[in-house]
């Protein structure tokens, strides 16, 4: 059951904002849309919620064609990054809407809006209006009013995306523990890797309109389907044809057969990481990413020239790494080819 | 998105039904009436010395009225945004006065004040300047009820460029005078622009008013609009279209400059 | 604070966005007595005049004048009149608003522009047309000219853009995002628009009727040929005009004073809509170009 979409296309005056997506979201699950500007993961969400129609391809939501209801009868809860609170309204009221149009008598209603309110830690503020609300509660607000009516789904557009890094990271491990106590199937769209691993257990990566790849977290970082999955999750050094993570990149002080030679330009460090930024020979910049133990048995300094040594390395277009190293280098199967792949589940 | 299909038909049919009726069918017949006859009768009627003199009495009208309001605006607009002053509030309500007043009020008010026995009468009378029924008069009327725009144009452009490029110039060294006419006007250029072509337009198509102050007097100070209140009281029929074409054609161009410079505002 | 500069920071800090002042603090007491001056002679003044006059054969006189049948009949039927008119262009409107913001339809533009038309065309102008369109000579059949109907058509003619202008800013800045997450929550359309668009509206529709209104009840040219001055159809403007052609100077400005009231009353109600909307923060309704953007003032 979860939702699933089929084959959608779905396109703006020229911009092609949809090219024959699929995915699977398993039901219960807390599936994240990731991927840059422009990838189509807003339009992806929007179309599941019916805000948007599809020129082609279907939307089903636990089993059922949803393609052709309006977005009123697809029970879908929906999350605006501005959070499109009815401003003319008190959070009650906005919390309360959905019921309200049900007809539900006021006993149930206030009940429902209170034990929401209690939920989302919003208790006291039911008479204020949402211009008095800091942006996390207004959020907060959002939610308790999508989840009033107990919707099927629940899709958040970017939803932490207006907020300040700190309320930011907050609401994040909210979110996650609250769908551990509600369960509803939960899409969120987002922009931010990080986020999207801290919170999801699911990933699709979108780009241009296709999907890259899908899976969790753990897979999409060891396990790339191709280059925009590597460099978008995670980051990434390009040596040639193959992409190496700055962690994956061994800094040694005596050359081998398989090392390149390299000059260290800055050294930065960040918390408990280091970050060495190094030159190659052939102009090339890459970064490798050192603990402070490392650094300083290395005793590395700014001007130095280094040696590079990838430990894994992965290419996506047919060819082996040059400098395997046993058996971590598995990689060779994951040849994607190009962009274009992708994914099921 | 949010609306139905027969909604939205449904809403489409009644408000453009509404406005074909109301506003288009009759800006079209404006041209169709005029020609009905051919375009001797309209043509014969405007280059009547009468006709002609007309034109050139709203053409004068406008072109002292219209710098007038629009100096008086600017001003007024920077006084208003960028200086405190308690009764600002009370400047903004008598700006607002000239649209809600009626034209014949203005009118009769203009008339009290300068007639006779009015405050003003005697002493401009002495001085063997007329004000009723003359020039002077129908450009005070004009300039009461086109007051408004300018301003009112002007203020939120100036409140949303904000002080920052200005304060900039200053830094650089310039003065009050090189500031605005450098700085400040280019950047609200296009609202004054927006504000002078609605003054234009109220100040040409000025009827009430001007009709009391100036007694509308044939071939000496009589508007085109009074002109054409004049003709069509004479059974004048194509005397009254040809002139109306002329101020319709006017309001058209009005229109256009309206919209275009809306845009630009926009942008 | 450099001395010679432009900005001589007299407001504290902090203080709010056009505060500061520009002009050195002579130039700003010129300024404003030039403002006051010119204020003072193109308005205030021949107000002053006209209230004057209206009193100047004592109060009863003043009452007398106002309370002619003529005078009364007159002020009824303006009233009135301008009631309707308000009310069926607050209706289509607020349609049109919808139409020119939220729908697409080729000819959009024209009808956009098209509806400034009023604001544009001298009144007189269209009293012509309207009489041609819908009196003796008209191609439709209807022969309204010289009834009451008349002015309430020719009223509808001159107020309609300033409902659709007031409504239309107030439905460009509104979050659509509110109609699709009133939508996400099962609202139909129509409960859309009751619960969500029409109160968010609110502000920007009364302004507008307010405006709408003020303008209506001095309408004067374009009422003046279509309607004409037959007792039962003159409107209050008209018969001020027919009081100073009768010489009734006093008269005249009396019920003049009188309508004058009712319009600063309708200015008055704007206001306060302003400061409301803005005090619960609904979308600004902001005087000036918003709300009035070619306001063509009392008539014309």
């Amino acid at each position: 059951m979860g939702i699933s979409v089929e084959g959608a296309d779905k396109r703006f005056g020229d911009f092609q904002a949809l090219k024959d997506v699929s995915i699977e979201v398993p039901d219960g699950s807390l599936t994240a849309l990731l991927g840059p500007s422009g990838s189509g993961k807003s339009t992806l969400l929007r179309a599941i919620a019916g805000l948007e129609a599809l020129d082609s391809g279907r939307v089903l939501i636990e089993g059922e064609d949803v393609s052709k209801k309006p977005t009123q009868k697809r029970e879908v809860g929906f999350v605006f990054q501005h959070y499109a609170a009815f401003k003319h309204m008190t959070v009650y009221e906005n919390v309360g809407f959905g019921l309200k149009i049900r007809k539900q008598d006021k006993a149930q209603i206030s009940k429902r809006v209170h034990e929401l309110l209690d939920l989302v830690q919003l208790e006291g503020l039911a008479d204020r209006y949402p211009s008095q609300l800091s942006g996390g509660q207004r959020q907060r607000m959002a939610l308790a009013r999508a989840l009033a009516v107990e919707p099927q789904v629940l899709l958040l557009d970017e939803p932490f995306g207006a907020l300040d890094a700190k309320v930011r990271k907050d609401l994040r491990t909210w979110l996650r523990r609250l769908h551990e106590e509600m369960h509803v199937t939960t899409i969120f769209v987002t922009h931010d890797q990080e986020e999207a691993m801290d919170v999801a257990g699911q990933l699709v990566v979108m780009n241009e309109g296709r999907v890259e790849q899908s899976g969790s977290a753990d897979e999409l970082y060891e396990h790339p389907a191709n280059e925009f999955v590597m460099s978008f999750v995670g980051e990434v050094n390009q040596l040639g044809d193959h992409f190496v993570r700055p962690h994956d990149m061994e800094v040694v002080l005596d050359p081998d057969e398989r090392t390149q030679e390299g000059l260290v330009q800055r050294i930065v460090t960040l918390g408990f990481e280091v970050r060495v930024e190094l030159v190659l020979s052939d102009g090339t910049e890459v970064w490798a990413q050192l603990t402070r133990a490392e650094l300083q048995r290395l005793e590395l300094r700014e001007g130095q020239i280094a040696y590079l040594r990838p430990v894994q390395a992965k290419s996506f277009n047919g060819t082996s790494p040059s400098h395997p190293r046993g058996a971590s280098t598995p990689h060779g199967s994951h040849d994607g080819g190009d962009a274009e792949v992708p994914a099921a589940v | 998105m949010t609306a139905t299909a027969t909604s939205r038909w449904g809403l489409r049919v009644l408000g453009l039904g509404y406005v074909f009726l109301l506003l288009l069918l009759p800006l079209g017949l404006i041209f169709y009436k005029t020609f009905e006859h051919g375009i001797a009768p309209p043509l014969d009627a405007i280059t009547s010395p009468d006709g002609l003199h007309a034109l050139k009495l709203t053409l004068i009208t406008v072109a002292i009225a219209v710098p007038l309001n629009t100096v008086f605006g600017i001003g007024c607009a920077l006084l208003l945004v960028r200086h405190k002053w308690r009764f600002n509030f009370l400047v903004d309500a008598v700006i607002n006065l000239p649209f809600a007043i009626s034209p014949i009020v203005i009118g009769l008010s203009l008339f009290l004040l300068y007639g006779t026995d009015g405050w003003f009468g005697p002493t401009f009378a002495e001085a063997g300047i007329k004000i009723l029924f003359s020039v002077p008069g129908m450009v005070l009327a004009c300039i009461f009820v086109s007051l408004p725009f300018v301003v009112r144009e002007t203020v939120p452009v100036l409140q949303e460029i904000g002080t920052e490029q200005e304060q900039a110039a200053s830094t650089l060294g310039a003065n009050a005078w090189q500031t605005f006419w450098r700085v400040t006007l280019p950047a609200i250029r296009w609202g004054v622009a927006y504000g002078v072509v609605l003054t234009t337009a109220r100040v040409l198509g000025e009827f009430g008013a001007v009709s009391i102050v100036s007694g509308s007097i044939s071939g000496q100070t009589q508007t085109l609009p009074l002109f054409v209140a004049k003709q069509y009281e004479n059974f004048n029929l194509p005397g009254a279209f040809g002139a109306s074409v002329l101020l319709a054609l006017l309001a058209l161009t009005t229109l256009l400059a309206m919209n275009l410079l809306k845009r630009k505002e926009d942008a | 604070m450099e001395a010679g500069t432009l900005t001589r920071s007299r407001a504290p800090r902090g203080a709010p966005r056009g505060a500061r002042v520009r002009l050195p603090g002579v130039g700003a007491g010129l300024g404003r007595g030039m403002v006051v001056l010119y204020l003072s002679i193109i308005v205030l003044l021949p107000l002053a005049a006209l209230t004057d006059q209206s009193l100047s054969l004592g109060l009863s006189h003043f009452w007398d004048q106002v309370t002619q049948p003529q005078a009364i009949k007159s002020l009824k039927l303006t009233l009135v009149a301008s009631l309707i008119v308000v009310l069926i262009n607050g209706f289509f409107g607020t349609i049109l608003a919808w139409l020119l913001v939220r729908d697409e339809f080729p000819g959009k533009s024209i009808v956009n522009a098209v509806i400034d038309l009023p604001f544009a065309l001298p009144t007189i102008v269209a009293s012509l047309i309207l009489i041609q369109l819908w009196g003796d000579k008209s191609p439709f059949g209807v022969h309204i000219a010289l009834t009451q109907a008349a002015v309430v058509v020719a009223l509808l003619f001159v107020t309609l853009p300033f409902v659709v202008r007031a409504v239309q800013p107030l439905l460009m800045e509104m979050d659509q995002e509110m109609e699709e997450a009133a939508a996400s929550l099962g609202a139909g359309g129509f409960t859309i628009f009751r619960r969500i668009i029409f109160p968010n509206l609110l502000p920007g529709l009364g302004a507008g009727i307010a405006l709408a209104y003020a303008r209506a009840l001095g309408e004067f040219g374009s009422v003046l040929l279509f309607a004409g001055g037959l007792p039962s159809t003159m409107v209050s403007s008209v018969f001020i005009r027919q009081q100073i052609e009768s010489g009734n100077d006093t008269g005249a400005a009396a019920v003049s004073v009188v309508l004058l009231a009712a319009s600063l009353l309708c200015l008055a109600v704007v206001s306060l809509i302003q400061r409301w909307s803005s005090r619960h923060e609904r979308s600004q309704v902001e005087v000036g170009s918003t709300i009035m953007p070619f306001a063509g003032g009392g008539g014309v």
